[in-house]
């Protein structure tokens, strides 16, 4: 079996006294989709932020391509990109001089053919020239997977990348997604609280609940192990417990 | 450092400039005023020009170098600024760039505006006054070279208590180089201070270079000693405020601030 492109050993966050994420440790094999899962303040963010070195742990290790996150941060942020509901572009540049500014910033050579390829994959053709602030919520969400895409990455970390999309776009982005790790051998590091749509794109799934890991597997491994009917009903056995814990 | 991301960031302000008018303005509004203002108080003064000696010349040359400094210091903090508003913290600290080149960058933004402004100001005043700040002579591409290094001290200062603080702390962008206004003895001699706080302005750069440039200006002697103050204090200081920039990228990494402000 291949070397893991992504290693996390023992994470754990804490911020004073609360522990965001606690002992969390997973791999991801080249060409692997790992779905996160977990309720509200689980940690997903919290442990893909360290993974992105925005946020620094408080013990434990990172490594990507076998190099050490904390020691090799430009030469692993370079191979790797991400995209979340919650993050932005900036707003009075036109979605094109946005993925310019992207491919400047990675140093990717021969621009010009790499934005015109992602536009058009993305299918993005008829609103490139548009100011960002003019994009509805599922063409923002488009830009943004289009900057992950740019730059070629060996893991995309994807933060409810399908949140605002209408169905066809949300189905047509999986699919490029399962393209891209089949053509490339990307790898992908997914949240998503569509259930179904987890099951479908995830080889493996992580189940946080209070920072830690609680379940790992197939998705089928985990409905079977927890006796339910689908992953929905193990996912809200999770949420509700959580929720009891902290109530 | 790598200068394809540096080019980057400096592209995407350009970007953003070239399509905002008010953010254009906004580089002009303040200098053009200031000159309008203080060009017509000390013409009014100069009538005076008897009683205190190349009044004018020490008043507009003052005003428009004090402009170079705020507007190096706002090229640092507004680029900043520019990202908090947009929301593009994360997308740059979780890229490959490095808080070096994201200093360098704002610094390269804030020589561009530094140099236009300086060119309209002068010209404005040319003008509008017959003020030729040429007339500071040989002397006066150092004494700007040494303010726009005390801009950009103030400006990474201000940045990083942004930083740190969050939009709650946006004003001081704005505010913060004003606190430096009267110990930077612009428009008046170090002595006229009371001596305590003449003590706080010997730590400050501008001010030796504003002393410089009235001794230059007034008895034409030399002002070596008065740059070499400013040159030594502007050096140990822009160390010691880019050291601080590093720790707080590194506190605001260990608290979760670097994503979380401008929420
Ligand atoms: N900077 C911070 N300071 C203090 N607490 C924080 C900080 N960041 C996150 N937390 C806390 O850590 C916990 C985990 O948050 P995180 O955002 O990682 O959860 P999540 O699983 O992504 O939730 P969601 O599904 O709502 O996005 C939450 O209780 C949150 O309040």
């Amino acid at each position: 079996m291949s070397s893991p492109v992504l290693k996390a050993s023992d994470l754990t966050k804490r911020f004073g006294d609360f522990t965001a994420v606690n002992g969390v440790s997973f791999e991801i094999r080249p060409g692997e989709i790992l779905g996160l899962l977990g309720p509200n303040g689980a940690g997903k963010t919290t442990t893909i932020q360290m993974l992105l070195g925005l946020v620094t742990p408080t013990a434990g290790s990172i490594h990507m391509f076998d190099l050490d996150l904390s020691t090799h941060r430009e030469e692993i942020l370079q191979q790797v990109n991400f995209s979340s509901t919650y993050i932005s572009m900036p707003q009075s540049l036109t979605v094109e001089e946005n993925l310019w500014v992207v491919a400047r910033l990675y140093g990717i050579s021969d621009m010009a053919r790499r934005v015109n390829d992602i536009v058009k994959k993305l299918e993005m053709e008829e609103f490139r020239g548009k100011v960002t602030r003019k994009l509805s919520s599922g063409q923002m969400t488009r830009l943004t997977l289009a900057k992950a895409f740019l730059t070629e990455p060996r893991i995309l970390f994807l933060d409810e990348p399908t949140a605002s999309l209408d169905p066809d776009i949300a189905d047509k982005i999986r699919s490029l997604l399962k393209e891209e790790r089949r053509s490339s051998g990307l790898s992908i590091l997914y949240t998503s609280h569509n259930m179904r749509e987890m099951e479908e794109m995830s080889d493996r799934i992580i189940f946080l609940q209070r920072g830690r890991i609680v379940a790992e597997g197939t998705a089928q491994d985990i409905v079977d192990r927890f006796g339910k009917a689908d992953l929905e009903e193990v996912f809200l056995k999770f949420a509700r417990e959580q929720g009891q814990s902290s109530s | 450092m790598k200068l394809h991301r540096i080019t980057a960031l400096i592209v995407r302000h350009l970007y953003l400039y070239r399509r905002s008018l008010p953010r254009i303005m906004e580089i002009f509004y303040w200098p053009f005023l200031d000159l309008v203002i203080w060009g017509f108080i000390t013409l009014y003064l100069a009538r005076y020009q008897s009683q205190v000696p190349g009044f004018v010349t020490f008043f507009l040359g003052a005003l428009i170098l004090w402009d170079m400094l705020f507007r190096a210091q706002q090229g640092i903090t507004i680029s900043f600024l520019e990202e908090l508003w947009a929301r593009n913290l994360m997308n740059l600290f979780a890229s490959p760039l490095k808080p070096s080149e994201f200093l360098a960058a704002t610094m390269a933004m804030s020589v561009m505006k530094v140099t236009i402004v300086s060119i309209v100001m002068s010209v404005c005043a040319l003008l509008f006054y017959s003020y030729n700040i040429l007339i500071v002579g040989a002397w006066l591409m150092p004494f700007v070279l040494n303010l726009v290094i005390t801009g950009w001290i103030i400006g990474v200062f201000t940045t990083s208590l942004i930083m740190r603080f969050g939009q709650e702390a946006e004003v001081l962008a704005w505010s913060m180089v004003f606190l430096f206004q009267p110990i930077s003895c612009v428009f008046y001699p170090m002595e006229v201070l009371p001596t305590w706080l003449q003590m706080i302005a010997m730590a400050n750069p501008a001010a030796h270079v504003f002393e410089g440039m009235r001794t230059a200006l007034g008895a034409g002697a030399p002002p070596i000693e008065d740059l070499a103050w400013a040159v030594g204090l502007n050096g140990a200081l822009l160390v010691g405020v880019v050291a601080w920039f590093y720790r707080t990228v590194a506190y605001c990494k260990d608290q979760g601030l670097l994503v979380r402000v401008g929420e």
